[in-house]
Order: C-alpha cells, then structure tokens, then sequence
C-alpha cells in the first residue's frame, strides 16, 4: 500500500507544477502548443496522487512491490516524452533559424547591390 | 460586372469609395484555387489591394498569385494560420489602411459577400464583423462531428464574448483600423479564430456578426483528422479558459 504521506506530498507537488504551468501561459511566456504536454504530465501525477487504488493495480501490473516506486516511473515516463518532444521542437527551430539567417544574409546582399550598383564596376 | 455591384450597395456606397482597405488572403498550397479568389475580389471589389500571405507553400501557390495580380507576402517556412493572417494585419498597419478583410486563399469564402462584411464597419456600428455559416445564408454542409464541435466552442465563446456567436471559428472577417492595430500586435498562434474573438472583445472591440454562405472546399486538403480535432479542441480549450484570466490593456497606436 502506499503510505498516506506519499500520496499528499506528490498531490502538492502535482498541483504546484499544474499551477506554475498556468501561471507560465497566463504571462504568455509559455505558449499553450509547449504547454499541453506538461499539463499531462502534471494531471497523471495529480491523478494517480489521489487514486491510490489505481497506482497499486498499476504497481501489481508492472511487477513493483512498492506502489510509490511506480508514482516515480510513470512520472520519468512522461518526462522522458517530454525531453523527446522538446529535442525534436529545438531541431525544428534550430532548421527555422539557419533558414532565416540565408535568407537575411541574400536579402542583404541583394539590397545592397541595388543601393550601390557602381561599386561592382569600380572595383 | 454592373450587375453585381448593383447587389452590393456598401461597396457602392460613396463612403467606401475612399476608405483604404485590403483583402488578408492567408493561403497554403493552394495553387489550384487562389487566382481564382484573387480575381473574384477584384471583381467584387477593385478598392480592395490584394496582399496573399503564402505561408511556406511548395506547389506554386506564390506564382499563381501573383499572376493574378495580387501583392504575395512569401513566408519563409510555414508558420500557421495565425502567423500568417497577422502577416497581413503588420502590412495593413504599416501601409495606413483603414479596413481590412480576411479571405481564405481556398475558395470556401465567397468575395460576393464582402459587402456585408463591410457594411457595420463602414456604418460604424462594429469594429469586427464575423461571417457566419449558421445564420440562414446559403447552405454549407459540415459533418456531424465538426458540426458539434463548433456549436461546443460557440457557446463557450458566446458566454466570454457577451453576445451571440454561431461561427466562432470562421475565418471571414472584417476589421476597422482598431482591429487591425489590435491585431498586428496580438493575434493567437495555431488555431487562431475562436480566441480572436476573446481578444477582440477583451480589448473592448465591438464585434457583429453576419451570415454569410460559404463554399465547399473546392480543391486540396481538408486537414481535419481525429487527433488534430482532437488537439484542435483542447487547445483552442485551454486558451479560452486562461485568456478569462490575463488582463488586456487597450492597444494604442503608436504614433
């Protein structure tokens, strides 16, 4: 069984994490599309905090003798798809960026030989 | 073309003869369908100056457009419906128009009723006017599913917004030169239309709706998947639902 006092610390840490999410998005520094994963994550940990039946069921299913020990994988398990999810939204950002520095770099290039046409011949 | 500006009395009216507009035509791939809608609103409407915002198509969208005549603003990648319609919000404020209307780049918004779109603008009775699917005009036909989903966020957005709203995702919208400040410096990403009108009426916009009749979509994608619907209403779900608590200060134009 898992003791009462696993189950009320992680149901704080899970609203905590729920309301610094809320707070993020409300202040627009983080945008709802990065956010929704998190809200998962903090809703399973809330979910499973207070359904205690439930995170023994799931600790018998997986073979843990210690039900908090399954509260912890679970919550790495969606971490881990969280991690995931950033690495491949940094690569996408980092593919945009390098596409917005060709582009400023040509756009550049080409004003400037439209604003001095005759220093191409000059020299 | 007489005929038709015969129906049209707001386009007629000498008080939009002056008035600087322009038609926001977001468009991605939709290279079978947007000279079409580019010419339609030169027909409706030759005031209007025609800015396609081509969000990182690769089918020749851009070519075609501006074949067409219109100005195409080419996103480097695609940034989404909500980029790139602010897009053309930024070059509306910067080049001083006074109203300006979004037209989906796929032929489903048919430019013969920009006219009603116009009218409470240019009477001066709204600041956004929304054309709506659901009001009696024309027949549009939406699956169930859909159908549900926007009578759903319909009502969720009609409580926040204080007044009626029967086509909160409709992208066939009007807008004054405060809508266009407004917009230009803040507008939703992703899905973007049901939160619009939150934003709008936040920032203490006065917002009408009309009915429209829209097309079936002609050609290319209907991107609507179960998951994306799915997405599609959590998010749209959870920005509504915060958007109750931010605080919007009134947009100022800069001067």
């Amino acid at each position: 069984m898992t003791p009462f006092r696993v189950s009320v610390f992680a149901a704080i840490a899970a609203i905590l994490l729920l309301a610094v999410i809320f707070e993020l998005i409300r202040s627009r520094r983080l945008q709802e599309r990065y956010a929704l994963l998190w809200v998962i994550t903090g809703l399973v940990l809330l979910v499973l905090a207070v359904w205690r039946d439930g995170l023994n069921v799931i600790a018998r299913t997986v073979g843990i003798a210690y039900p908090p020990s399954a509260l912890f994988m679970v919550v790495g398990l969606f971490v881990l798809v969280v991690l995931l999810h950033y690495s491949t939204v940094i690569s996408e950002l980092a593919e945009r960026n390098l596409m917005l520095a060709q582009r400023i770099a040509l756009i550049e290039q080409k004003l400037k030989e439209t604003e001095a046409p005759q220093n191409s011949d000059s020299s | 073309m007489r005929a038709v500006a015969e129906t049209l009395p707001a386009v007629r009216d000498e008080r939009t003869v002056s008035v600087r507009r322009v038609a926001i035509v977001p468009a991605l791939n939709e290279a079978p369908t947007i000279a079409r809608v580019v010419e339609e609103i030169r027909a409706v409407d030759p005031g209007f100056e025609i800015l396609v915002i081509d969000d990182g198509s690769t089918d020749g969208t851009q070519a075609e457009a501006e074949r067409a005549g219109a100005l195409v603003a080419r996103l480097p990648y695609n940034v989404g419906i909500g980029g790139a319609v602010q897009t053309g919000y930024q070059y509306a404020r910067d080049h001083g128009f006074q109203v300006a209307v979004q037209v989906d780049g796929d032929g489903q918004h048919d430019p013969a009723e920009l006219a009603r779109l116009l009218e409470p603008i240019v009477a001066d009775r709204a600041d956004m006017v929304v054309g709506s699917r659901f009001l009696g005009a024309g027949r549009y036909r939406t699956p169930f599913g859909r159908r549900l989903g926007i009578r759903l966020l319909a009502g969720v957005v009609s409580l926040m917004v204080r007044r009626r709203m029967t086509d909160p995702t409709s992208g066939f919208r009007a807008v004054n030169r405060r809508g266009i400040v407004l917009f230009a410096a803040d507008y939703p990403h992703d899905y973007p239309e049901a939160e619009a009108n939150v934003v709008a009426y936040r920032r203490r916009l006065r917002i009408v709706e009309v009915p429209v009749a829209m097309r079936d979509r002609e050609a290319g994608r209907s991107s609507i998947t179960v998951l994306r619907s799915l997405y599609y209403m959590i998010k749209v779900t959870l920005a509504l639902f915060i958007s109750l608590f931010r605080r919007y200060p009134p947009v100022v134009e800069e001067r």
